[in-house]
């Protein structure tokens, strides 16, 4: 077939390898960043999609665009809430259950208060149980929004304005759902004033 | 020299210059050190995967002899040894670093360097004629690098790592405990081990990957390689997309552990279950990564040992393309128990049983391979068909496995430690050993004895069988994962699998005697001693290899399909 026998190395097999070699390297590299860019887009995917339980955030304009939908059937909502271990509060639901029109807001509170002698800062992560109620849970306020301190010994009582969209009701995956379980806990929010744990270890 | 045909007799007959330059030699620090040899740093691959094997048998044997009885005997000697203290809370560490120390070093320091380092190294170029890998001096840079980080490995093992010396948290690494929950060094060791050898790894692939495409000898096409190489190169891309969400996972770790970032925090926004996602996606292409390239081993020996061709050749290349693509998309199978919700978990139970088809396309290939051939039970073979029946048997468990309403029962439990024992410890390992048995020969230029292999594959064939059989059992009953100590109900079981590792342990000194009988009085063995069935370029050459092989290139002619990979001979 071939009249010379082929030859070992070229500079042009050694070309091509190069470039072989660089586009593999960067496919790897673009996978490494794909890793990074995980963290943002998991973040917004579980945001959007309500995925793991995240429950959506509501304008008042789209409260009260709910509130036209209001059928009059009725969900139960349980509370919880907890500390994570450094968090020195004592922080509890005023109600264990409430049953809400599906589409009327509704508000809830939790009462907590700084058992220790330090002023202590925390933000409380959220998400309801079952996991597919989160799209249809949606806050039109909430203490979970930002950073709450709590002077030593004091003790507040944190709103949470929230109503169930009404898209629950055509939801096949709601079906047979009787109760939502909202769920706080109050994690201490890292920063230079809070550098010392109340805790042992 | 002669032209294309002709070219390779020339190492085994006649013209001796020719031979004298091939096998020219460096020095010993300069061949061993320095190598930029594919077949010598494939030696050393395997010497290294050999003796990370031992370690991380070893570790396993500690696990078995504590678990064949109920409470707690040896690991407060193990805590103390480890330079711990003698307290339960030591010695329930000391359990947690040798279940991690032992996954890893079997994943990524025995498996991996074996598949893809060794045998991969070795063959890939002899088998489409290439005269080495494409980049020689970077293949040395990911040998020294998959040593480093052995060695970060085992160093881990002696610092502090939480409630003792080592790392305890799993080869999985989840946070929070390897965050918040592993104060210490230990795991900051660990993790950087698993990036260097996964550098190493990708380095690796990169390689592969720039051979196969590049260096095929003329004539040889895609669809003319053989399946080993196929293997190898769905391998390439699988470690070259996977490992790097690992090694950003694990960074995020390293962030997180010691420079105040919350990636897996939930106080700082973060998410635990995020890692989890980050960890599977490298994880299960991962599990691919260490049985691909077995696959590719047992059609090499199944068509040898019966003398017929691999029986639907394309078919069995694409289903290991099939199987690395599809492998990308089921990772949430290892995360049913996290809080899935239903449709996620019907979509990851479907797209995993997918996965059973072109297994099945693979398993099915090699029976057929067989009917009707002429089929001789050489010790490759024995080991081949080991394989194809325990890696069955570990993907019908694997099938249980992944529906998601069954998982949540079996999740954590010994059926899941059986299912991929089977999968790993008797496919993968069990084609290792295939592997070896078929190309020891042209690696050494000896003949190992057929008796030893023999007696070899029967005692671990048996041993491994009595070690994981019982744990289906276990787990169905419940027994969790990683614990060193259960009710009395279930010592009957873990006595008889621990019976088993001693069957297993004591058949490998049929597999050193062995190696030492055939390197010290073994015959020396043709270019080609399986006969006709071995239609692949390498037992073209003499046994061993030159050190330089290919000077003039084989050419494949169109006269060739795929099932003969050789030159024309006329």
């Amino acid at each position: 077939m071939a009249t010379t026998p082929p030859v070992l190395h070229d500079s042009d097999t050694a070309r091509r390898n190069l470039r072989v070699g660089v586009l593999a390297f960067m496919g790897a590299l673009a996978m490494l960043g794909l890793g990074y860019a995980a963290v943002p887009l998991y973040e917004m995917f579980c945001r959007v999609t309500g995925f793991g339980g995240t429950t959506q955030v509501a304008s008042e304009a789209e409260a009260a665009q709910a509130a036209t939908l209001v059928t009059g059937q009725t969900i139960s909502v349980r509370f919880d809430g907890s500390t994570a271990s450094d968090v020195p509060w004592t922080f509890r639901p005023t109600q264990a259950t409430d049953t809400v029109t599906i589409g009327q807001r509704d508000i809830a509170t939790y009462i907590a208060r700084n058992e220790s002698s330090k002023p202590v800062t925390g933000t409380a992560t959220f998400n309801v149980t079952p996991e597919q109620a989160g799209k249809h849970f949606n806050k039109i306020q909430c203490f979970c929004f930002t950073e709450q301190t709590l002077a030593p010994g004091q003790e507040v009582t944190m709103p949470v304005l929230y109503y169930v969209d009404p898209a629950v009701l055509d939801d096949p995956d709601m079906q047979g759902v009787e109760q939502i379980t909202l769920s706080y806990t109050f994690h201490r929010t890292s920063g230079p004033d809070t550098a010392a744990p109340a805790g042992t270890n | 020299m002669a032209t294309t045909a002709e070219g390779f007799d020339v190492h085994s007959d006649h013209s001796h210059d020719a031979h004298d330059h091939a096998d020219h030699k460096p020095g010993f620090f300069a061949r061993w050190f320095m190598s930029t040899n594919h077949k010598d740093i494939g030696t050393m691959y395997l010497i290294f995967a050999i003796i990370a094997g031992i370690i991380g048998g070893a570790i396993s044997g500690i696990m078995r002899v504590e678990l064949a009885e109920p409470g707690i005997q040896y690991l407060t000697w193990w805590a103390e040894f480890m330079g711990g203290g003698s307290d339960l809370n030591t010695a329930l560490h000391m359990w947690n670093v040798f279940i991690t120390a032992h996954g890893l070093i079997m994943v990524f320091f025995m498996v991996m360097p074996a598949m893809i380092g060794g045998f991969g190294n070795w063959f890939v170029p002899l088998m489409i004629g290439a005269p080495d890998m494409a980049f020689p001096r970077m293949n040395n840079v990911s040998f020294w690098l998959t040593v480093a980080g052995f060695f970060s490995l085992l160093f881990s093992l002696f610092v502090p790592g939480g409630s003792g010396p080592g790392a305890g948290t799993g080869w999985t690494v989840y946070a929070p405990l390897s965050t918040s929950g592993s104060v210490g060094p230990a795991v900051d060791f660990a993790i950087f081990s698993l990036h260097l050898a996964g550098a190493g790894s990708i380095l690796g692939a990169t390689n592969f990957i720039t051979t196969i495409f590049n260096m095929r000898a003329p004539g040889m096409t895609l669809h003319k390689m053989p399946l080993f190489v196929w293997s190898v190169l769905v391998t390439a891309f699988l470690l070259l997309l996977a490992l790097p969400v690992l090694a950003a996972a694990i960074t995020m770790l390293l962030t997180d552990r010691n420079f105040g970032t919350t990636f897996f925090d939930p106080a700082g926004g973060g998410d635990p279950v995020l890692y989890q996602h980050l960890f599977w996606f490298f994880g299960h292409p991962e599990v691919y990564i260490m049985i691909l390239p077995g696959f590719g081993m047992i059609s090499q020996i199944v068509a040898t040992f019966s003398r017929k061709p691999v029986f639907g050749y394309l078919g069995m290349a694409y289903a290991m393309v099939a199987i690395g693509v599809v492998g990308f998309i089921v990772w949430a199978h290892h995360m049913y128990t996290v809080g899935l919700d239903v449709n996620t978990k019907m979509y990851f139970t479907a797209a995993t049983m997918v996965i059973a088809v072109p297994t099945g396309v693979k398993i099915f290939s090699w029976i057929a391979t067989m009917w009707g051939g002429s089929v001789e039970f050489k010790s490759p073979m024995v080991w081949a068909l080991g394989f194809i029946f325990l890696f069955t048997v570990g993907g019908v468990t694997g099938v249980v496995l992944a529906n998601g309403g069954i998982d949540v029962n079996l999740h954590d439990t010994y059926y899941v430690v059986a299912h991929f024992h089977y999968v790993l410890s008797m496919g993968a390992v069990f084609s290792l050993f295939a592997g070896f048995y078929y190309w020891f020969p042209k690696m050494s230029g000896r003949m190992h004895s057929e008796l030893l292999s023999h007696l070899h594959f029967w005692t671990f064939f048996i041993g491994v069988n009595v070690i994981f059989f019982p744990q289906h059992f276990l787990g169905m009953q419940g027994m969790p994962r990683r614990y060193p100590d259960y009710p009395d109900a279930f010592t009957f079981w873990h006595e008889i699998s621990t019976y088993g590792y001693y069957i297993m342990a004591g058949s490998m000194v049929f597999f050193f005697v062995n190696i030492g009988y055939a390197l010290v009085a073994g015959r020396k063995a043709g270019a080609n001693p399986w006969g006709e069935g071995a239609t692949t370029l390498e037992w073209t050459l003499p046994s061993p290899p030159p050190y330089h092989q290919f000077e003039t290139l084989p050419v494949i002619t169109d006269a060739h399909d795929y099932h003969d990979h050789r030159p024309a001979t006329a």
